[in-house]
Parts: structure tokens; C-alpha cells; sequence
């Protein structure tokens, strides 16, 4: 059976809900094997495997945390080949984020291999090799393709799946894997953080409900975020409100922003243009509050509200918490 | 200080986009554009020139003859030469062999600094700029939405989910930088006529040393089987607000087992 190496998102060994998910699909193709780069290998071992990795590679050094990218990609391209490479290893699955798809493409050229990104499917193909589905111009179009060449690298967006965990599943046995890195590796050091107030809410990508806030709002996000925690949802944001200041970039959907897939999108507030569309189009059932009943964003939407979301928010907000209390 | 800048002409979003038999992006037969987001590289890189006196900023394109209008695009906005690799064979080409043109097109230039978009409006992969840096041999700084030359080095600042990370680099970097760094002036008139006269460089592949078995359709290293147009979402259903529009939005959630 092919080996199937699943890149794991993890702080300190804290196994994301995204590496859950690859792991799910990664099982459709041969035997997980999942590569941990940073610290933490031994303690993200048991969800890995409750997940279906009979293997984790490990390579627990400090420069990820130093250096921009290169690093992880050299190290994964290292991985790969001590895993045999095109003979052995049947893809390598990493999630689409920012970061995922700059490894991904780094280790494509290491490889000579091909490449594919923002997969919302993958399945094995009659000989076994992975077939992925990708939704392209807005979502106008679904694409069916293969790698041909090398070893399969393959970026996954978040909630393509939902994740299951393996009965009875084994421990994995854990492999340090040594690595050099070049002196290319360790040109863009990072030289400062400056971390984000944690908000407690779901991250947006990988949330199962999002409440999104746009220029509707004028500003106040207050009943945007009331009706989101009510729901246990993450909250995002339209091109506008972030160009005008009223939430940051990292809460941006759309297509110069984050690309969200979840069960359930409320749009308040926000007209629907296309370069929104383009970050939310495949959420599951798509709610819209909008004064303006013209507004493109009700053609998309499973239930429209044409009203001043100053007034259906509190009033849905109220109503979900009387049902949930 | 000398600037290149990487840019695409890309069928507009507005407009119909689809694919040929093929399979490939027809970018010949449908309205195109200098990418949006490149926009925003070209917008720094005259910045940049701008602020450092006597530098020159030139945008390399890979892409079929109607490419060229981005090209036009920038040099009306205040670029001053550009490059523009044309031949039969790029046609289908993925993003390895476009990273590896591209590279090459570079190869032929003097410069401090490549600047790039963060993406493309079409195939939106975002994975080029990295390939270019790893193809060149040069420090990778991407995804930035603030950047400063000091001397010899770029700093820049790249936001991510748990917060902002500071980068420092030597140069030559590639560096790419998203829609948060700049507003994109518009070409002036003046730019506009001044733009008729700046040169452009036309290369094939022959130029660049390499051979139509390393590009295109052909030498793709993936393949598409089937394009689907997806049936638009059809919209639902729509109410108007008369004092009940929260609650009756909320009965809806309900029943679609959504709360």
C-alpha cells in the first residue's frame, strides 16, 4: 500500500482540526504517515493515530520558529525522501493555508514534482494514484485532475471533509529524521512577533459557522459578534470593512482573503461582489440580512432577510439564545 | 536601485471566464487585464524607485501576444521597460514550468529586488513567487503587507492568524506583497502617452536557453481530466423584515438543524 504523508498543523504538538481531516483523506489512498516539523511529535502521536497514522515523522529542531518558510519546505522535501520518494510515497497531502501552499510549491520544485492547491476533494483513481476536485472562478466551475509526474503534492482546504477518527486504532511509532538545512534556508530570519489578542472564538477557516460583517454595518461589529457567539461561530469580515479600518485583515473572506467552507455563512450587511463571493461561495447553506433587496449577495443566499441588520440581529440573537438556554 | 516586477494578464473576474477544449484558461477569446493584485507590486516597486532617486522599475510578463496590455498597464502607471516572453509552446503551461521561464526572463535583467503580487486573480495559487525565489537562488519574503529598504536589506511585515511576524532579508530578495500594502495610483494622461515610448523587450524560449519540451500543455506535470460548470446556487427563499425577520431567520436555522 502506498505511503500517504499528511504535513501536520500543530503548536507545540497540539494537533489542528485541518491535520484531522487530511488524515481522513489521506486513509482513502494508502497508510497515512504524518511529519511533524518543530517540536511536539511525542504528544501529538496519539490524536496522529487516532487519525490513522501508523507513522510520524518527526524533526524536532528550533529553525521553523527562525526562518521564513524554506526551512519546513526543505525538511518535508527531506522527509519525503527518506520515506523512498516516488516508489514508496503516494502523495503528499498539506493544507491550503498561506504558509501551506509556499512549502508545498517549494518542495513541488525540490521534487520535480507536480503540483496541485486548493483541492476540495481528493479519491483514489482506478490505479490507485489520487484524483482531486478543485472549484475554480468563484465556484463557476469544478476541475478533476492528476498529478503525472513525481510524487502527487497536493494542498487541501480546510472542511473539504469531516474528519473521522479510526476504530481501534494502534499507537504510531514515532522516526526522527535528520536534516541539513542550506544557507538559502536561513536568509529571511524572523525577527520579531507580535501576537494577536486571542479572541476565543473558532478560527475562521476551519469554523463550522461563520458570521460575516461588511460596509452594513458602518463600523459597529457589536451585533455581528453578539449573534456569532451566540452561534459558537467565527466572525469575518467584507473587503470593505477591513479597507475602512473596522476589522482586521486576518477576519477578511474573500478572495484576497481567507476562502471558508462552512456548514453555515451569515452574511450581514454586505452587498455580495464578486471578490466576496469568491471567499465563501461553497459554504453549505448561505444566510444574507441587507437593506438593499437588489443586493447580488440574495441570489446566493438559502434565506434572505431584506432588513437593517441593526434590527434582525439583536432579534435572531435573542431568539438563538433562548433556544439554546 | 534596480526593481523587476512579475505581473499577469488575466481574463477579467467580471467578465466570462471559462475554459477551451483543452481544458486550458482560454485567454485569448475573453476581455483580460493586468492582474489586480499585481497591481499592488507595481504600485511599490515606483514607491520604492520613487524614494531611493535614480532607479528604474522593469515588469516581466510570460503570456500570449494580448498579454502585452498588462505590460502597457504598468508602464502607463510609471514603469519604465518591460519584458515580455511570447512563444507558441508556453501555451498550458503550469506553475513549474511558468516559475522556470520566468526565472530565466529574470536571469537576462540586473536587479536589487523582484516584486510580485500575492496571487493571481485566476489561478489564485499563489505559489509562483516562492518557486521564483527557490529557482533564483534568493531569500523568499512573501506575503507582506508592509516592506522597508534599508541599505542593503528588506523588512517586512506578514500577518497571520496568531498575529504579525517581522521578517529581515538580505537583497537580492523576492519579495511579494499583498492588497494591504498600497493603493494603486491610476496612470495620469501624462503616463499614459509616456508609456508609448518606454521599450519592451519581446523574448521566445529560444531566447532564454530553453526548449518547448520543458513548457506547456505537454510538459505539464498535472493533468485535467474534466472541467464542470457548477449549476449556479439557485437563491432560496426571501422575506422582508416587518419586526419578525430575526426570529422567523432563526426558525429557518432551526429547521435546517443549524441551531
Amino acid at each position: 500500500m502506498a505511503e500517504i504523508l499528511v504535513l501536520v498543523d500543530h503548536v507545540d504538538g497540539a494537533v489542528k482540526k485541518t491535520t484531522t481531516e487530511l488524515l481522513t483523506l489521506a486513509r482513502r489512498l494508502g497508510s497515512p504517515s504524518a511529519v511533524v516539523l518543530g517540536p511536539g511529535a511525542e504528544s501529538a502521536a496519539g490524536t496522529l493515530a487516532e487519525f490513522g497514522a501508523a507513522k510520524v515523522y518527526s524533526v524536532p529542531v528550533p529553525e521553523f520558529g527562525e526562518f521564513l518558510v524554506v526551512p519546513k519546505a526543505e525538511a518535508l522535501a527531506a522527509v519525503v525522501a527518506a520515506a523512498g520518494g516516488p516508489g514508496t510515497v503516494g502523495a503528499l497531502l498539506v493544507t491550503s493555508t498561506p504558509e501551506g501552499k509556499e512549502i508545498a510549491a517549494r518542495v513541488a520544485v525540490s521534487l520535480e514534482s507536480g503540483l496541485i492547491t486548493d483541492a476540495v476533494d481528493v479519491q483514489a483513481g482506478p490505479d490507485g494514484a489520487p484524483v482531486t476536485t478543485q472549484s475554480v472562478f468563484a465556484a463557476a466551475y469544478a476541475v478533476t485532475a492528476k498529478v503525472t509526474h513525481g510524487v502527487p503534492v497536493i494542498t487541501i482546504k480546510p472542511n473539504s471533509v469531516e474528519a473521522e477518527p479510526v476504530t481501534g486504532a494502534e499507537s504510531a511509532q514515532v522516526v526522527e529524521v535528520p536534516v541539513t538545512f542550506s544557507d538559502l534556508a536561513k536568509t529571511a530570519k524572523i525577527v520579531e512577533r507580535k501576537p494577536k489578542a486571542k479572541t476565543g472564538r473558532p478560527e475562521l477557516t476551519e469554523a463550522a459557522i461563520v458570521v460575516s460583517g461588511g460596509r452594513g454595518t458602518g463600523g459597529d461589529f457589536s451585533l455581528v459578534e453578539a449573534f456569532a457567539d451566540a452561534l459558537g461561530a467565527a466572525v469575518g469580515a467584507s473587503r470593505a470593512a477591513v479597507d475602512a479600518g473596522w476589522y482586521p485583515h486576518s477576519n477578511q473572506v474573500g478572495q484576497t482573503g481567507k476562502q471558508v467552507s462552512p456548514q453555515l455563512y451569515v452574511a450581514c450587511g454586505i452587498s455580495g461582489a464578486i471578490q466576496h463571493r469568491a471567499g465563501m461561495q461553497t459554504s453549505k447553506t448561505i444566510v444574507a440580512i441587507n437593506k438593499d433587496p437588489e443586493a447580488p449577495i440574495f441570489d446566493l443566499a438559502d434565506y434572505g432577510v431584506v432588513g437593517d441588520l441593526f434590527a434582525v440581529l439583536p432579534q435572531a440573537t435573542a431568539e438563538v439564545t433562548k433556544r439554546k438556554g | 536601485m534596480k526593481i523587476v516586477v512579475c505581473v499577469k494578464h488575466v481574463p477579467d473576474a467580471q467578465a466570462d471566464r471559462h475554459f477551451t477544449a483543452a481544458h486550458t484558461v482560454d485567454r485569448e477569446g475573453v476581455d483580460g487585464l493586468l492582474s489586480e493584485l499585481d497591481e499592488y507590486a507595481v504600485e511599490e516597486a515606483l514607491s520604492i524607485a520613487e524614494a531611493a532617486g535614480d532607479s528604474t522599475v522593469t515588469v516581466v510578463c510570460m503570456g500570449p501576444e494580448v498579454a502585452g496590455d498588462a505590460i502597457r498597464k504598468a508602464l502607463q502607471m510609471g514603469a519604465d521597460a518591460g519584458v515580455h516572453v511570447l512563444d507558441d509552446a508556453l501555451a498550458g503551461s503550469d506553475a513549474l514550468a511558468t516559475s522556470k521561464v520566468l526565472a530565466a526572463a529574470i536571469g537576462t535583467l540586473e536587479y536589487d529586488l523582484v516584486l510580485c503580487g500575492m496571487g493571481s486573480t485566476d489561478g489564485m495559487m499563489s505559489v509562483v513567487p516562492p518557486m521564483l525565489a527557490q529557482r533564483l537562488g534568493l531569500p523568499q519574503v512573501t506575503l507582506a503587507g508592509k516592506i522597508e529598504i534599508d541599505g542593503s536589506a528588506v523588512r517586512a511585515e506578514r500577518d497571520g492568524d496568531t498575529g504579525t511576524e517581522v521578517i529581515e532579508a538580505p537583497l537580492p530578495a523576492v519579495v511579494s506583497v499583498t492588497d494591504q500594502i498600497n493603493d494603486p495610483r491610476y496612470p495620469s494622461f501624462k503616463g499614459i502617452m509616456a508609456a508609448k515610448k518606454k521599450p519592451v523587450t519581446r523574448l521566445t524560449l529560444a531566447d532564454l536557453g530553453l526548449s518547448s519540451a520543458d513548457v506547456g500543455l505537454s510538459a505539464a506535470w498535472t493533468v485535467v481530466e474534466d472541467v464542470a460548470a457548477r449549476p449556479p446556487r439557485s437563491a432560496g427563499q426571501k422575506i422582508t423584515d416587518e419586526g419578525d425577520g430575526g426570529a422567523r431567520l432563526v426558525e429557518f436555522l432551526a429547521g435546517a438543524k443549524l441551531v
